[in-house]
């Protein structure tokens, strides 16, 4: 059970944004995680150290932040192999459709680009899919 | 190295945009994707606040003949809807819809060490090292 937090997500989204422009307007680069995270390792890895610094800064944030004594909700109740499946979806799947929520959800759209769109309509309409086929129809949690 | 730091300090804020939005919380956003259920439709502001920051600020970035600290923008170029890209998206939102975890929370998630966490941005690798190996090849 979560509850709607208007004004931290607006301003969520607002620092989302203006890490994304700060990336644009330093490297030039698109601030899309499953990008970055794909050519951020070897053997794949292709144009250097930023990727790897961006994924550093995305990771040691969350623990900086309860560092000040704040508290982080997180909460994964999936089981391990239905992680593990989740996993290979989302990496084989954000590849083969050039991008995720952040590359084509924020970074897409705010371009006003079509395919983006497309791009996000389609993986929004089927995780909601999903999400009632599995909590509605075959009744794994509410 | 200029550029180095300039992407960590975009990675470090991207990060405490997810935390204060809360959709470093996977069962914030499958509440969101929960529409027959207890809705919680943060993550739709969480996109609002970003698409106009970004959109606005992106206007005058672009209007630049260069970034700051490289020789051009990195932008996409294809723009046709194709059948790999569409195919792509609902794989994608298949997992994201099983476990709640796309990409950037997966890997801000990593922070707090759960062993949850950690298997499925394994598994998310794998798949895109599946990728490249199995498809990017032919």
């Amino acid at each position: 059970m979560t509850t709607f937090t208007p004004y931290s997500a607006l301003f969520g989204g607002f620092l989302i944004g203006l890490a994304a422009a700060m990336l644009l307007f330093f490297n030039g680069r698109i601030a899309g995680v499953s990008g970055i995270t794909s050519g951020a390792f070897p053997p794949w890895q292709r144009d250097g150290l930023w990727r790897l610094c961006f994924l550093a800064g995305l990771i040691i944030m969350p623990a900086i932040y309860q560092s000040t004594g704040a508290k982080i909700e997180l909460h994964i109740q999936t089981s391990i192999p239905v992680l593990i499946l989740a996993g290979l979806l989302v990496g084989y799947g954000t590849r083969l459709g050039n991008g995720c929520t952040s590359g084509h959800g924020v970074c897409g759209l705010s371009r006003l680009s079509v395919r983006s769109l497309a791009a996000t309509l389609t993986f929004m309409a089927t995780a909601a899919l999903t999400v009632y086929l599995t909590r509605h129809v075959f009744g794994m949690g509410a | 190295m200029a550029k180095n730091i300039a992407a960590l300090a975009a990675g470090l804020l991207f990060g405490l945009g997810l935390v204060i939005s809360g959709m470093i919380n996977p069962q914030k956003v499958l509440n969101f994707l929960n529409f027959a259920g207890a809705w919680d439709g943060s993550l739709a502001l969480v996109m609002a606040g970003a698409l106009l920051t970004l959109g606005t600020l992106q206007r005058f970035i672009l209007r630049r003949p260069t970034p700051l600290l490289e020789t051009k923008f990195y932008l996409p170029t294809s723009k046709i809807i194709d059948a790999p890209l569409l195919m792509g998206a609902m794989l994608f939102g298949l997992g994201w819809g099983l476990a709640g975890l796309c990409p950037g929370p997966a890997m801000a998630g990593l922070s707090f060490g759960l062993t949850e966490n950690i298997v499925f941005v394994i598994a998310m690798l794998a798949g895109m090292w599946f990728f490249q190996v199995f498809h990017d090849k032919k």
